[in-house]
């Protein structure tokens, strides 16, 4: 369980963007991704949580090169640069890493039965498997992911979206990959159909040793399937710690509203718990704020925040965050400015 | 206390070339002065054809049966134009996609003095003022700019508040609000929620938030109807509902939620299949095919609303033929269950300790 899979160091995705004239503009970066680093061990979970625009997709596919990172490296078991692939290499590697998508339906080829869908992995990597073979994988595929294995012919728009999320679950674990991006993937399904997909995720996971980085915005359900959970804000992480250690005693004042702020399906504690409300809205990934990113919306923000942008440190084991006011807010989560010490913490199972 | 709406046999039909959709079918309720309802359902449970029939907004393939009477009136064909005299003035409604429900080619400000003029018969100066009260009321910062803004230049968030804004000019006696928190970011939500729980302290409106999300409805709802295919599973106010479910599928909705406040990385429950094709409702209960505690009578007759005989306090609805889910095997027509019927996760005890 302990050995790493994936250590990501310092990863930047800057994408250009022209502003001004269309002779005369200038080109000026948007940092989706503005180093970003962490490491993934195997068979474990990082949820990766953040509001849209803080750039949770683009660093999922930016180390599965679907985009090319501006800089950083994504080094495989601790020997192999993945971001230093090229050609031939980089497809071979492909093989171990997957990603399943947000839009169920948009992500299927249309025109492709679900047998060819779910068997196209195989065609490309084992292009000698014999048919029969592969069809019989097909099939044993489909009934590990709860689909009927009849159904082998029949295109994707016959499918409801749980069901079309299983194909395209399918289709990423055929090749028994090391880990797989989950970018989204109950986002557009039904709350009961969730808790199938979620389930299902997670047995598989089970089964094949499987790492994923499991990408949402919805935190109820990352706590469900996290090991670890890391919080993006405009492109940076601000925290980084074990599931309970993030969601029980989080240190960052924007994990602290983050979670205060997503409702509890229980009408007294919704009621009468203490929100923490930030004003305004995420900045232009554009224009980031001077020093630290989030110090516009930030309750605890100073002068030092405007002037000097927080490093990512460990401030407990296992447990980085980068502020520069860090710390478990007062009583009734009044935010009060009271950095704690590692050993006031509460201990963590 | 007085009813706002009364809904009595409302059916919504849809005819599609592939043949008739039954969105909404059959459903009667009041929604009282100042209260907050909520109606929650899964996509297709036609929680908001509902209210769109109400409106008289279905699309032109829609058919509205029943009645749906405002302080006495009926809505229900209702003429367009005798209709455009309650709505956005009695009746107003907040809808979920506000980049697609602003007209994008004009003015905030002209969008927002267009209500006013045309029920209130302001002038465009007193309008404006008006529109500009409204805009700092929800909170709107540098609201005199924003007049001028097209929607485009707004956040999400903020046009959520324009949306918000729009429904309160002419003070409305109902507020429809559809999905009103769905498309926006968790931070984001959490303003938009806090400005409606406000709206309801503030304003008499009689508020109806129709939703997927449960903790919306907990935290905002006196009251909630529990929908699925184009019935009332359950309703009741929203203590019964969420700490003592007395319907399949609220339980299951309940239990396959993951929790915020759980520690535990254990199995989901989950309830099985999928949700009903409209097209074809099997007779008897809707909810049948995914149902745990299925038995020939589900099969055979549909379940009409009847009160719950274990609630806390009176109210409290389902339509289901089971007598509880605590003691399913008290009921005398379940001794037809399968006997390997999987247990379902009964979790209302706990709900209260979370």
């Amino acid at each position: 369980m302990t050995t790493e899979l994936l250590r990501v160091e310092d990863l930047r995705v800057h994408f250009p963007i022209r502003t001004g004239g269309l002779v005369f503009g200038k080109y000026q970066p948007l940092k989706a991704v503005d180093g970003v680093s962490f490491e993934l061990k195997q068979g474990e979970t990082l949820g990766i949580v953040g509001e849209s625009g803080c750039g949770k997709s683009t660093l999922g596919r930016a180390i599965l090169r679907l985009i090319e990172p501006t800089d950083g490296k994504v080094v495989w078991l601790g020997k192999e640069e993945i971001t230093g692939l090229k050609g031939e290499a980089l497809r071979a590697k492909r093989a171990d890493m997957q990603i399943v998508f947000q839009d169920p339906l948009a992500s299927l080829n249309p025109r492709m039965t679900v047998g060819d869908i779910i068997g196209e992995p195989l065609t490309v990597f084992q292009p000698n498997m014999p048919k029969d073979a592969r069809k019989a994988l097909v099939k044993d595929m489909m009934a590990k992911v709860g689909l009927l294995p009849q159904m082998i012919n029949r295109y994707p728009h016959e499918f409801s979206g749980g069901q079309c999320q299983r194909i395209g679950i399918a289709r990423a674990m055929i090749l028994k990959p090391k880990m797989v991006v989950c970018d989204e993937p109950v986002s557009a399904l039904d709350v009961s159909i969730q808790a199938q997909i979620v389930n299902l995720l997670m047995d598989l996971q089970a089964d094949m040793g499987l790492s994923l980085l499991f990408i949402s915005h919805d935190l109820s359900v990352v706590r469900h399937v996290s090991h670890r959970v890391m919080v993006l804000y405009l492109g940076k992480v601000m925290e980084i710690a074990d599931r309970d250690a993030i969601y029980v005693a989080p240190l960052h004042p924007y994990t602290q509203a983050l979670i205060s702020a997503v409702p509890v399906p229980d009408p007294d504690v919704e009621k009468s718990k203490a929100r923490i409300v930030l004003g305004g809205d995420l900045p232009s990934p554009m224009n980031p704020p001077s020093g630290c990113v989030f110090r516009t919306r930030c309750p605890r923000a100073t002068d030092l925040c405007a002037r000097e942008a927080p490093t990512l440190e460990e401030k407990a084991p296992g447990h980085r965050v980068a502020c520069h006011h860090w710390g478990v807010p007062g009583k009734g989560h009044g935010l009060e400015n009271d950095p704690v010490q590692p050993g006031m913490l509460p201990t963590l199972g | 206390m007085t009813a706002v709406l009364e809904v009595r046999d409302l059916k919504v039909r849809f005819s599609t070339p592939d043949g008739e959709v039954s969105a909404v079918n059959g459903v009667s309720f009041d929604i009282n002065e100042g209260e907050c309802l909520g109606i929650v359902g899964e996509s297709g449970s036609g929680k908001s054809q509902l209210f769109m029939a109400v409106m008289g907004l279905l699309a032109r393939n829609g058919r509205t049966e029943g009645s749906a009477k405002y302080r006495g009136t009926e809505l229900v064909g209702m003429p367009v134009k005798e209709l455009n005299t309650y709505r956005g003035s009695k009746l107003a409604m907040i809808f979920q996609d506000s980049m697609t429900s602003l007209t994008p080619h004009l003015r905030i400000g002209k969008q927002m003095t267009e209500v006013l003029i045309q029920h209130k018969g302001m002038s465009e100066a007193d309008a404006r003022g008006k529109a500009l009260d409204i805009l700092e009321l929800v909170r709107i910062p540098e609201a005199a700019r924003r007049l001028n803004q097209y929607p485009h230049e707004l956040s999400g968030g903020m046009r959520q508040r324009v949306m918000i804004a729009m429904s309160l000019l002419c003070e409305p006696d109902l507020l429809i609000a559809d999905e009103p928190t769905t498309a926006l970011d968790v931070t984001v939500q959490a303003q938009i929620l806090e400005l409606m729980a406000d709206l309801k302290r503030v304003t008499r409106a009689a508020i109806v938030l129709i939703t997927h999300e449960l903790g919306t409805v907990a935290g905002l709802c006196d009251r909630v109807q529990v929908m699925y295919g184009g019935r009332f599973m359950e309703t009741g106010d929203v203590r019964q509902i969420f700490y003592n479910p007395q319907h399949p599928y609220t339980n299951g909705l309940l239990s396959s939620m993951p929790r915020l406040t759980e520690d535990r990385r254990e199995k989901l429950y989950a309830i099985p299949g999928q949700p009903p094709n409209l097209q074809r409702l099997p007779a008897g209960c809707p909810f049948q095919e995914r149902c745990d505690f299925v038995h020939e009578r589900c099969v055979a007759e549909l379940p009409l609303l009847r009160p719950v005989t274990n609630a806390a306090g009176t109210g409290q609805m389902k339509a289901c033929h089971l007598e509880s889910l605590q003691h399913p095997v008290d009921d005398p027509s379940r001794a037809s269950i399968p006997a390997d019927a999987a247990p379902p996760v009964i979790r209302t005890s706990d709900a209260r300790t979370a």
